[in-house]
């Protein structure tokens, strides 16, 4: 099934040309209302007329993640505070989130796009669907939320927590499909066998799994032990949320919702736009977004794009699995981590030496982070409770800025390794299964 | 009236105090009392040795984080109701232990004691005649 054959099934032509207008008006509207566009594009000698198609992109200037910081709160939004209706936020990393503001038609658009990734999965109005993303600021809940009832699903806030509740509800409610992270997705499972059920007992047809980097295995393991078929949906907060790209039943790739969010590669080092089939660097250009619009924003995700004929039938561009970051971003139980967001915290502690070491791993399906850290030598005590209370201040701290929870090791001196060069603060065991 | 003890932070892993009384050995220190306390991820190794100075030196100089604390160590003979005879004075005084432990040596008990206020330890001990020893 396809919920807007019109756009998702547009010929390449009519694509480009409606992409076209679409930058043009975009490129007129950010020069107007967004100081730092406006500057960017003057100092670059670049006007909104010099945008005569969508091939003009390469014109425009990038939008980094440290620009959303340097503009926090509302620096790059576009629309009046009048015209925003809602705001998320995702995790910062010294203290400022990222803010993005939506208009009543931004929340539209991003209810469309989210209808296309769920009917493309296979939901309709029969289902009954459990959305098991976090709801708040985070986008992945209210972003499911919305595209479930725009879709005509009959939605259940899960949101997360309490997962044997959520399996008696899955059952009682003859709940069909669920959006979720893929490692809750395996948890879910394993807390499946725990309560002593199988998957016969629940009658779950559909996963929507995204927010986190996963693997083929994992798709097959999780359709194996919950009985679902798995896809990709793809998103991130400074562009939409959820709903940017989603897979097919081909799952041949994640098709964009390209209409509204414009994706180029580029090499993340000269910062030329590179052809399709050459891995680099996700770039896209929220087309039609009022709120807070963004060119060029540099996602960090490495992948590439292809416009090869789907069979499923949508001609849309799509993007091949996420294959790394251009940056040290981890994205741990969802929620993205950077390891400079640790370090800042160590650096505020005095009884710790600013050497410390990240171990990212996935026990019982789910992802674990140790923060390994040296204690500076005037700081050890023989007293076990304080040290006991120096692992724990710095734990409080770490939950308060990652907003996941972190297990603190403490290490003797000279434990961690010292690196040359670029130092190394992360183990990721999660890549070697 | 009090020694030295050197407390050692160990990463709980497997061999970490045969380093530490590898490299004692090899200067030739030697070891009158030890205790280990342990937390899931690290310990504190206690020792009371031979050349403190010397100890915390060629410890130091291998990187480990060594401290000095004050205790109390104490002998007592090793029969029956002893300590308890002792420990049953300071409870009445009000001194809080932190913690402690002993070794028996034939007819005699040693006891190190950590207090948390050591001088009104070291009055209450006095008073009841302990046999309190101030060198190695």
């Amino acid at each position: 099934m396809i919920w807007n054959p019109n756009k998702e099934c547009m010929s390449r032509d009519e694509m480009r040309a409606l992409q076209g207008k679409r930058l043009q008006k975009l490129v007129t509207y950010v020069y107007h209302n967004v100081p730092f566009y406006r500057n960017k594009m003057q100092a670059m000698d670049v006007s909104p007329e010099d945008i005569k198609s969508i091939d003009d992109i390469v014109k425009l200037p990038f939008t980094t993640k440290q620009d959303l910081r340097d503009n926090y709160p509302y620096g790059l939004q576009a629309a009046p505070a009048s015209e925003i209706v809602r705001v998320h936020a995702s995790s910062g990393t010294t203290g400022n989130p990222t803010i993005v503001g939506y208009t009543r038609k931004d929340i539209a658009v991003w209810s469309e796009v989210m209808a296309r990734c769920l009917t493309a999965f296979g939901v309709t109005r029969e289902d009954t669907f459990s959305v098991a993303y976090g709801y708040g600021l985070f986008t992945g809940g209210l972003g499911a939320h919305y595209g479930v009832e725009n879709l005509g699903a009959t939605v259940i806030p899960t949101s997360t927590g309490n997962t044997e509740k959520h399996i008696r509800l899955i059952r009682d409610l003859n709940i069909s499909g669920i959006a979720c992270t893929p490692s809750y997705a395996l948890y879910l499972a394993e807390t499946l066998d725990k309560m002593g059920l199988r998957k016969e007992d629940i009658g779950l047809r559909i996963g929507a799994f995204g927010a986190e980097p996963w693997t083929e295995n994992m798709r097959k393991e999780i359709e194996e032990r919950l009985g679902l078929k798995g896809y990709n949906i793809y998103g991130l907060s400074e562009i939409m949320g959820p709903g940017v790209s989603y897979e097919c039943s081909e799952q041949n790739g994640s098709h964009i919702n390209e209409d509204h969010f414009y994706p180029e590669i580029i090499n993340p080092e000269t910062l030329e736009q590179l052809p399709h089939g050459e891995q680099g660097e996700l770039v896209f250009t929220t087309l039609t977004k009022e709120g807070m619009p963004l060119l060029r924003y540099r996602t960090k995700d490495l992948c590439t794009l292809t416009n090869e004929v789907c069979a499923c039938g949508r001609t849309s561009v799509r993007m091949g699995r996420i294959m790394g970051r251009s940056d040290d971003m981890l994205i741990i139980r969802g929620i993205n981590v950077f390891p400079s967001q640790v370090e800042s915290v160590i650096l505020e502690m005095p009884e710790f030496e600013p050497q410390y070491m990240l171990v990212v791993d996935r026990v019982n399906n789910l992802d674990t982070l140790q923060v390994q850290v040296e204690v500076r030598k005037d700081f050890f005590s023989d007293d076990i409770g304080r040290m006991l209370n120096m692992k724990k201040a710095l734990a409080d701290k770490l939950k308060s800025v990652l907003s996941i929870s972190a297990d603190v090791k403490l290490m003797e001196p000279n434990s961690i390794e010292r690196s040359q060069g670029k130092s190394k603060h992360v183990i990721d065991k999660r890549m070697l299964k | 009236m009090t020694i030295k003890q050197l407390s050692i932070f160990l990463e709980n892993k497997t061999g970490r105090i045969n380093e530490v009384t590898k490299i004692l050995g090899k200067h030739g220190i030697s070891m009158r009392a030890f205790s280990m306390a342990e937390t899931t991820d690290f310990g504190i190794l206690r020792l009371i040795v031979s050349e403190v100075d010397k100890a915390v030196e060629v410890l130091r100089n291998e990187n480990f984080a060594v401290m000095l604390t004050d205790v109390v160590w104490i002998k007592c003979p090793n029969v029956a109701g002893s300590l308890s005879a002792i420990l049953d004075h300071l409870a009445e005084k009000q001194i809080f232990i932190e913690y402690m432990y002993a070794f028996a040596d034939g007819d005699v008990a040693n006891v190190i004691i950590r207090p948390t206020d050591i001088n009104k330890c070291l009055l209450v001990l006095k008073e009841c005649n302990c046999n309190i020893q101030d060198e190695l």
